[in-house]
């Protein structure tokens, strides 16, 4: 293999791994203080779709992201006043958001289907861009391929370093003791949960708006749910998500690679479709099985409905 | 007494006629009640007599109904535990309010106003607990800690905002009897100092040795105030519960018979990496007698309940040898089929199902005394046993038809172990018999394991009441780290003993260095 196509096979990666991270750090912080939003597909449908038709009309692909991002908390809120308000299951409340935001995004996007954005520009990083291999890969990109490194930078030392960090974790861990301390519980949740909503927007503009970049019904395809299984198998820990979604971007863009590259192989182009999915989950088992990282990560009260006592 | 020493005479705290009225109960009615400065104040009551909603009313955790709080001097209205921690008011839960994912000094930051560098809040942490003889670890995750280490935690969090007004909800129900001590120590320099203290506890005995004055709750309601240096434990238990403390006969020694329960090196890796792993456990029960075993919680007495009960059975079948027949590898069931019965600590989910009616539940286990007919209920059979529990057992309720959960703790406590004993097992696990029952109901189950003993049945106890253990055993063992310590006649022991093996010091000769280190 010569050293381009192995290049552009990691610049795909990277491309094809930053909307996972993006959306899975999110839906990290909301879990982190307790709140299961199983809606991230839905709310990247509605980022997407948003994203796309406002870069469309506006011709500003940046205010295209403030759309995806706004809708994303806009379906965040919904979710939100359902379950810590209305104390409704976060399990089932999640299921209708996605269901919701998927079929919606389709409803919205009927008159959008045969439109094409012009593809935005990346930004090149002078001198570190010129390395060979990586140097495309990692310094020529798009602009949110940096902020998903700055957001994973931001969110490892908001969660261990930061007071704020500290709180939501305590928040997560045992709402009641929180609450008992002084700390406002479900207030924390909400904001944590708008940040996940906020993020999954952001993740879904960049499918539409940078990636594609087109709008087509169901383009999110279950990337929603890679990055909550992400979450999960990641341990809640920001770095294990990031090397999980480059894996899966990996996988996806070396299956694609080999599907298009018309090599020989008697395997069903179905079984390298799901490759990606495959190998995302079994390795991210694997590094998940230790019990006692688990105890110390999970927040223990995660899905569950806190109500401060009158 | 040091409350007289200083000038200033206006109570760091007074309450008058502070009610809250739950939608089922009525939690505290008009209730007053006056704590200077450098008093040990307690507030004695049974279980459910409003002690807890009280603290929490002053904490500012719930709020009042009716009623007006002063504080030193001034009326105010808490609003929320941030108001009055500002006021100078620190709280210790009785369930503890720490994170056990997260260390000691993330812990106490989390309760400390403004964004305190953890650093210089680890070394005041040493600080604190070295002048108070609290010795923590600021850098441990709080789950792999003790519970005696967790108060500490608690305390020092507390200390670290200079309280005046220290509450302490059932602070010893967890500790052995040097920690204990070491706790009254503690207490007795900050009142010096002129911290005032209110202490929670329904144990007479405590309050006797610790507290300067005394307000007795009952039902809600400030049943009066007094001395206790001047009160005795009798005077006191009929203020608490309205009447004298009935005192269980124990019928001395018979000569035990026939051994129900043995285990042989029972050994269980524990699945969850907070539990613990019982280690060569070597006991037997013999016909006749009560075997107890003490211990502070989460020293292996669940992972053993689940190997006994077969709700985790082991592999070597032969550990555990239930009325001769090896049941290591039998589930429950099969268990039960030889003659074992069982009371878990949990009522509800584990004792009971809770949305099924008491006669239903009454069938889960009663079901193979008769209740059966070619694998039809026999209706009236069993609602005739559930009956019988219900009468003989004193369980308040609306009736055999309602559901489990609609019983307190302490009735439906009371109902499970009837239907236990009404089965007359050969052998009886009993996991916390008393646990949340008040003082009377307590005596009467406590009373009635002595019977089902005479009759000839086994009987292991675990429980962490040492009192509870000295009153109905008359083997105890002790339990720490999932290691069994041999079993010792009751008269060839006693509690300080007992207590230093609580630590996992049975080996050991010199108890003198063991206290510190619980």
């Amino acid at each position: 293999m010569d050293s381009s196509i192995l290049s552009s096979i990691l610049f795909a990666t990277i491309v094809a791994g930053t909307p996972l991270i993006i959306v899975a750090l999110g839906q990290l912080i909301a879990e982190k203080s307790g709140v299961l939003n199983l809606g991230a597909e839905g709310m990247m449908a509605m980022g997407a779709i948003a994203g796309f038709a406002v870069t469309l009309h506006s011709g500003n692909p940046w205010l295209g992201v403030l759309a995806g991002m706004a809708a994303g908390i806009a379906m965040s809120f919904i979710f939100a006043v359902v379950v810590l308000t209305l104390m409704a299951n976060q399990v089932a409340s999640g299921l209708a958001l996605s269901i919701l935001g998927v079929g919606l995004s389709a409803f919205i996007g009927k008159p959008y289907e045969s439109e094409i954005l012009p593809t935005v520009g990346a930004i090149r990083i002078p001198l570190l861009a010129d390395l060979p291999i990586i140097g495309d890969a990692l310094f020529n990109q798009q602009a949110l391929v940096y902020f998903s490194w700055a957001l994973f930078a931001g969110i490892t030392w908001f969660l261990y370093r930061s007071r704020p960090g500290l709180i939501l974790r305590a928040v997560g861990e045992s709402p009641s003791s929180a609450h008992s301390i002084g700390y406002h519980a479900i207030k924390i949740r909400y904001l944590a949960t708008l940040f996940g909503g906020a993020m999954a927007g952001v993740g879904g503009a960049f499918l539409s708006v940078f990636y594609t970049p087109l709008w087509v019904e169901g383009m999110v395809s279950g990337r929603g749910w890679i990055a909550i299984a992400l979450v999960v198998f990641a341990t809640w820990r920001p770095f294990r998500v990031l090397v999980g979604a480059y894996l899966f971007g990996g996988v996806m863009v070396v299956q694609l690679f080999v599907q298009g590259s018309g090599l020989e192989i008697n395997i069903p182009s179905q079984f390298l479709s799901a490759l990606p999915y495959l190998a995302t989950i079994v390795v991210l088992v694997i590094i998940s099985r230790d019990q006692n990282t688990v105890r110390l990560n999970a927040p223990v009260s995660l899905g569950q409905p806190f109500r401060p006592e009158a | 007494m040091t409350s007289d020493t200083d000038g200033d005479q206006t109570p760091r705290l007074e309450l008058h006629g502070i009610t809250k009225i739950y939608p089922s109960v009525i939690a505290n009615e008009d209730v007053s009640l006056s704590v200077k400065r450098g008093e040990i104040h307690a507030v004695l009551g049974e279980n459910g007599a409003g002690k807890s909603t009280l603290m929490k009313m002053i904490y500012g955790v719930t709020k009042a109904d009716a009623g007006e709080m002063k504080w030193e001097g001034e009326v105010v209205q808490v609003e929320n535990p941030a108001h009055a921690r500002s006021l100078g008011i620190g709280m210790v839960f009785q369930h503890f309010s720490l994170f056990e994912t997260l260390n000691v000094v993330e812990n106490v930051a989390l309760a400390l106003p403004g964004n305190p560098d953890l650093k210089q809040l680890a070394d005041q942490i040493t600080e604190v607990s070295n002048r108070y003889g609290l010795p923590v670890d600021p850098g441990r995750l709080v789950h792999a800690l003790s519970v005696g280490e967790r108060q500490r935690v608690e305390i020092i969090r507390c200390l670290l905002q200079n309280p005046k007004l220290l509450i302490m909800d059932e602070p010893t129900s967890v500790l052995t009897p040097q920690a204990v001590r070491k706790l009254f120590d503690t207490l007795r320099q900050l009142a010096d100092e002129g911290c005032s203290i209110l202490y929670i506890s329904h144990k007479l005995d405590e309050i006797q040795e610790l507290c300067h004055v005394a307000t007795v709750l009952r039902d809600g309601k400030v049943t009066g105030d007094c001395i206790p240096s001047e009160e005795t434990p009798k005077s006191m238990a009929s203020l608490m519960i309205g009447k004298e403390l009935p005192v269980p006969e124990h019928s001395g020694s018979s000569e035990p018979g026939e051994t129900r329960l043995q285990l042989n090196r029972l050994s269980k890796a524990s699945d969850d990496p907070f539990g613990t792993s019982l280690e060569d456990i070597e006991l037997e029960v013999r016909s006749g007698e009560i075997l107890g075993i003490a211990g502070v919680s989460g020293n292996g007495q669940q992972e053993l309940l689940y190997a006994l009960s077969g709700e985790i059975p082991v592999n070597d079948a032969d550990s555990i040898v239930i009325c001769g027949t090896p049941s290591g590898r039998d589930l429950p069931d099969q268990r039960r089929g030889n003659g074992m019965g069982f009371v878990p600590e949990e009522r509800l989910g584990r004792g009971a199902v809770p949305r099924m009616s008491l006669t239903e539940n009454a069938l889960l286990t009663a079901h193979r005394a008769g209740m059966l007919k070619r694998g039809m209920i026999q209706f009236d059979k069993i609602a005739t046993f559930a009956s019988k529990c219900i009468e003989d057992f004193n369980v308040k309720c609306g009736g055999a038809e309602h559901a489990a959960n609609s019983l307190s703790g302490g009735n439906l406590q009371k109902f499970i172990m009837g239907r236990e004993i009404l089965l007359t097992p050969k052998l009886l696990v009993v996991a916390q018999p008393t646990w949340g029952v008040d003082v009377g109901a307590a005596a009467f189950i406590r009373q009635e394991l002595i019977d089902l003993r005479n009759q000839g049945t086994a009987i292991l106890v675990i429980s962490e009441e040492l009192e509870e253990l000295f009153e109905i055993s008359d083997r105890i063992a002790v339990i720490a780290d999932g290691r069994i310590s041999p079993a010792k006649k009751l008269a060839d022991t006693n509690i300080d003993e007992i207590g230093v093996w609580m630590s996992g010091m049975w080996d050991q000769a010199t108890p003198a260095e063991v206290v510190a280190h619980d």
